[in-house]
């Protein structure tokens, strides 16, 4: 579990700390993180550091991001960017008009990978990351949902048919249903599986010892 | 004596010959098929790179023997809905049908177990075909789906390909005026001339339709076993296989001859009826001495002793056979009459060799066609093809003996008038796949309902 | 595994179903353990007869939860880890990792660590393609290119082994650079291979590329047009035979590969035989690509100086590589802890995957093998 971890780590922290070790070109110089919103994905309370790490996020303000503040509004929580990686924290209920917009307008065509990541103790939990690509401008866009549990996400599958397989995989290991997608079934782990892996509170060392149980009838070995 | 035990010994004292080589060979192709295989696996290896099997036995050479034991005492498994006894008959009947069509053959002037019937080249054919009960009823008594479909596609690939090799035989029956084994060889020796050169054409589509009639690639795919597992055979293991593969290289001997005694000259040597090329035979027993020769060499660089000691062995072996076959050139005049009888069984004996060769040799460089393709290449191009060749062939006959043509005019006039529409086929059957490609496309839209299946 | 433990062949083999038209439908099963599906991968064939109506995929056979082990392991150990994913391209997957954890440390491996990975990763990337063409082919019903490519594919493992000790699952790069120099005869090894391998590839031309029966096994066969790939999300050789020219390597340049000069091979009617033109070339490219990379490797240090104890600052980062297989991606969240908080990979493998439904429909049994042989795809990679 992350917090074994980071106990184990901050004991045995005697070096240094060589976060964000510069060692060639290209370090982001930060002055300040200026009005951080309450959806940033900054870890939260870190125990016991030697000194709290400066964050690497910039917000972004360029063309892009104008033209989507202007066609969106509020839909567009903030525009950031992350070691010269531009990135949208957009609203969940906007999900499908931002993607359509930016397959269509934009010119984003490929959405280049579509996934999750689990921040347990935030309000709004999930954070469903979707990377686009545009093969007209060759540039690269992430955009953020925040999600809380529970809480539908629209299916991008109308708008990118790759998101088929990559929703599902998403459904299989964080349990975020989409609505709208054709085919919403586990895809890597067996139909019966309980529980969704890949959240912050499935224990590693317990996971497979329900499905062992029932198909095998032994206890698991873990 | 009753008269049953009477006529029962007549019988046997008349026939016993026969018998005996009935018997030879039902002991002896077995044997003979499993070193085939061996061959087969060492040509594999030559062609691929590597080695093939070099522990069992010095280079290989008990694989075979290792193989029969190691099938022979493998468990017998029988699929749990399958029909009993058509399980048990099946590869039975696919292996009688290929012994009993060797009966036929002739291995030399004077070696042949049904003696000179009249009906011999018939007789092969008709026999072999009966093998393909056994691979249909196969597939059907193993109750699987891959079995039975790799039953169907087996029994619609032999049956169409049997039709084109019949048509090609037939061209060279025309040149050849008989059925009788013996008769064919020796119309051979009186036209002066190997059908082949003859009739290329009826050769050419005998050679396609003969791999296709024994299921190898590349016309394997009812044994594909990327596809289908391994088609019909899925379901058999142990001794019932082995019946089943020692069937299809008997059959690959089979059909090697026939296409050896009608158009490569059976039995004769090369130029047999010309008379001052008779000293190529010394042939057979120089060539023997030869790969004695090289088996002593090779003899002294071999890794291991035992090794050693075998190709000295095998260096043996090929001596006495040289001597064999010198003996009635250079021994008294009354051994003059082995001369037919051995040096014809080596011509013919090298003349299968080379054939099976063939065989292998585009097995391993050919990738395998795809059904459709097959039945397509059989149906819209072999067929009409042979059927145009006998057409050509007698025609060419004809003008020969009625008007008085030179023969060979008549028959490279006749050859190529039929290249011509051979080419003809082949640009028909492509306007005709083009038009089936462009059908699937239709296919693909029409059935492509969504995209999101899967 | 669905249906319990003990799944055989011919479980569910054959089921008929009625469709809205009354039609009758035969549902086939292609694996899990099958000869031509490369790897545990399940395919549930709708047939009509023997065409294909429709196409279901059933993976998962081999998920072994590399991104949530990747959550407890730090980031140095967990670099072994992505070699088995794709294991046929293994040097790839490695560059991919290390590289994403350089751009998260902002850091940068040193000129000649670059050049020293591109001639790695361009070996690799022969390698896998050659390994593609023997079982490809092989699937086909051509026995012998497999030896041969074997042969080759021999000669590299080789060279990897002199490198870094292993064949198959290499973890030869380090995060920030190497660890191994490379060895004395380096680049003799790789001139003498790439000099070898001209002849090699025209062998294999020979073999299969005229070869009537080849091309009538492959040639619209599988068709994929340029919008759906690109819908599909399929990349790499699949997307590059539909006729778009893109590749990574030129569109946004990693490791060293802006200095070189190499081709981006393209396809004009997205089917098999295309696919396998396009791969072909791609082997003569990165042969172009390594003599030109021995020809001048700087000298210098390999490892780049990130410390012992890896804490980038917490944010996230995407990059990804050209591997063999199509676009490999890299998410990385940190959280400023020695162990990453998340790893997402993005394997181009189960993308591509995808496009099979989309390939197969109106093709026979038989194409459907040739089919999955030429999408190129690597269980480990689906489903990590």
């Amino acid at each position: 579990m992350v917090d074994e971890s980071k106990a184990s780590q901050s004991s045995d922290s005697l070096k240094p700390d060589a976060a964000g070790a510069e060692s060639g070109p290209g370090t982001p110089q930060t002055a300040d993180a200026p009005g951080v919103p309450t959806a940033k994905p900054v870890a939260p309370a870190k125990p016991a550091a030697t000194k709290t790490p400066v964050p690497v996020q910039v917000p972004l303000d360029n063309e892009l991001s104008r033209r989507y503040r202007e066609r969106f509004g509020a839909g567009i929580l903030d525009a950031l960017e992350d070691r010269k990686q531009p990135y949208l924290v957009i609203d969940a209920a906007k999900l499908a008009e931002i993607g359509r917009y930016s397959r269509d307008e934009e010119k984003f065509e490929l959405l280049e990978d579509f996934t999750a990541v689990d921040w347990p103790r935030r309000e709004k939990r999930f954070d469903l990351i979707a990377i686009l690509y545009s093969f007209t401008h060759n540039t690269r866009l992430r955009l953020k949902i925040p999600l809380a549990e529970g809480e539908q996400a629209a299916s991008l599958v109308e708008i990118w048919p790759t998101a088929n397989w990559l929703e599902r995989e998403i459904f299989d290991l964080f349990g975020i249903v989409f609505a709208g997608h054709p085919n919403l079934r586990r895809i890597l782990l067996p139909d019966e599986w309980q529980g969704h892996p890949l959240r912050k509170d499935y224990d590693i060392l317990q996971q497979d010892t329900p499905w062992v149980r029932e198909n095998l009838g032994i206890e698991s070995g873990q | 004596m009753s008269p049953a035990t009477q006529a029962l010994l007549e019988f046997l004292r008349s026939w016993w010959v026969e018998l005996l080589s009935g018997v030879v060979i039902v002991a002896i192709v077995p044997l003979v098929a499993g070193y085939v295989v061996l061959v087969e696996r060492k040509v594999m290896a030559d062609m691929q790179a590597r080695l093939g099997p070099m522990r069992v036995g010095p280079h290989g050479l008990l694989q075979p023997i290792a193989d029969a034991l190691k099938l022979l005492i493998k468990e017998d498994i029988i699929p749990d809905n399958a029909d009993k006894l058509i399980f048990w008959l099946a590869p039975v009947i696919s292996m009688t049908a290929a012994l009993t069509s060797m009966g036929a053959i002739a291995f030399g002037p004077s070696f042949q177990v049904a003696r000179d019937i009249n009906v011999g080249l018939l007789f092969i054919i008709g026999i072999s075909s009966l093998g393909l009960f056994g691979i249909v009823l196969g597939g059907w008594a193993s109750n699987s789906h891959y079995s039975i479909m790799g039953a169907i596609r087996s029994m619609a690939q032999l049956v169409s390909y049997e039709t084109a090799a019949g048509l090609a035989l037939i061209s060279g029956l025309l040149l050849a005026g008989t059925l009788r084994i013996h008769g064919i060889v020796e119309a051979q020796e009186q036209y002066g001339v190997w059908f082949i050169f003859l009739a290329p054409i009826a050769f050419f589509i005998y050679v396609v339709a003969s791999i296709a009639e024994i299921n190898r690639a590349p016309f394997d795919l009812p044994e594909a076993d990327s596809e289908l597992v391994a088609g019909y055979m899925t379901e058999y293991s142990g001794f019932r296989w082995s019946l089943y593969f020692l069937g299809e290289y008997a059959n690959m001997i089979v059909v090697a001859s026939v296409a050896t005694t009608l158009f490569l000259g059976g039995w004769l040597r090369p130029f047999a009826s010309v008379r001052w090329l008779s000293w190529l035979d010394v042939l057979p027993a120089l060539v023997t001495q030869a790969v004695g020769v090289y088996c002593l060499i090779r003899a002294g660089k071999q890794p291991v002793a035992v090794q050693t000691k075998f190709m000295w062995a095998v260096a043996l072996a090929c001596f006495a056979l040289a001597a064999i076959l010198a003996a009635p050139l250079v021994g008294p005049f009354r051994w003059r009459f082995l001369m037919r009888g051995l040096h014809g069984a080596f011509w013919f004996l090298l003349k299968v060799g080379a054939y099976i060769y063939l065989f292998m040799w585009l097995r391993f460089t050919l990738p395998r066609y795809r059904f459709d393709q097959l039945m397509g290449l059989g149906w819209y191009i072999l067929i009409p093809l042979g059927i145009i060749n006998i057409f050509g062939v007698g025609i060419a006959m004809i003008l020969e003996s009625e008007y008085g043509w030179n023969r060979w005019l008549a028959l490279v006039v006749t050859t190529l008038v039929t290249l011509g529409a051979a080419f003809f086929l082949l640009h028909l059957n492509e306007k005709r796949k083009a038009a089936a490609s462009s059908a699937i496309a239709v296919a693909k839209e029409a059935v492509a309902g969504d995209i999101y299946a899967g | 595994m669905p249906g319990g433990v003990g799944n055989t062949l011919h479980e569910d083999a054959t089921q008929t179903s009625k469709t809205l038209l009354g039609a009758d439908e035969l549902v086939l099963n292609m694996g899990p353990q099958h000869p031509s599906t490369h790897g545990v991968l399940r395919v549930k064939l709708k047939l009509d007869g023997e065409r294909v109506r429709g196409t279901e995929c059933v993976i998962g056979y081999l998920h072994r939860g590399v991104e949530k082990i990747a959550e407890h392991r730090t980031y140095q150990q967990f670099a072994p880890y992505v070699d088995r994913m794709d294991y046929v391209a293994a040097v790839s997957n490695g560059l991919g990792y290390c590289e994403t954890v350089e751009k998260l440390l902002s850091a940068e491996a040193p000129p000649r660590a670059r050049v020293i990975r591109t001639i790695l990763t361009e070996l690799q990337r022969i390698a896998s393609h050659l390994l593609w063409l023997g079982t490809h082919a092989l699937d086909i019903g051509a026995l012998t290119p497999l030896f041969y490519c074997m042969r080759e594919r021999e000669e590299i493992l080789k060279i990897f082994e002199k490198y870094c000790g292993a064949r198959l699952t290499t973890h030869a790069f380090r995060i920030g650079g190497l660890q191994y120099e490379a060895y004395d005869l380096f680049e003799k090894d790789v001139e003498r291979f790439c000099k070898d391998f001209e002849r090699r590839i025209q062998e294999y031309v020979d073999l299969l590329t005229g070869n009537s029966i080849w091309i009538g096994r492959t040639r619209n066969v599988g068709v994929l047009s340029a919008e759906d790939c690109i819908a599909l999300g399929a990349s790499g050789p699949v997307l590059r035979a539909s006729g778009v020219k893109w590749d990574l390597r030129k569109a946004m340049p990693y490791a060293a590969y802006d200095q070189y000069q190499f081709e981006i091979p393209v396809g004009t009617r997205g089917d098999t035989y295309d696919r396998y033109i396009v791969r072909m070339e791609e082997m003569r490219q990165s042969r172009l690509i390594c003599l030109q990379a021995i020809e001048n490797i700087p000298p210098g240090a390999i490892l780049a100086r990130v410390g012992k104890v890896l804490k980038p600052p917490p944010g996230e980062i995407y990059h990804s590589i050209e591997s063999p297989k199509g676009i490999l991606g890299y998410y990385i969240v940190s959280d400023g802890t020695i162990q990453p908080y998340r790893v997402r990979i993005r394997p181009p493998s189960f993308v591509n995957l995808q496009a099979l439904d989309k390939m197969a429909r109106g093709h026979l049994v038989s194409d459907v093998v040739a089919i999955i042989g030429t999408i190129d795809i690597v269980l480990g990679e689906v489903d990590r």
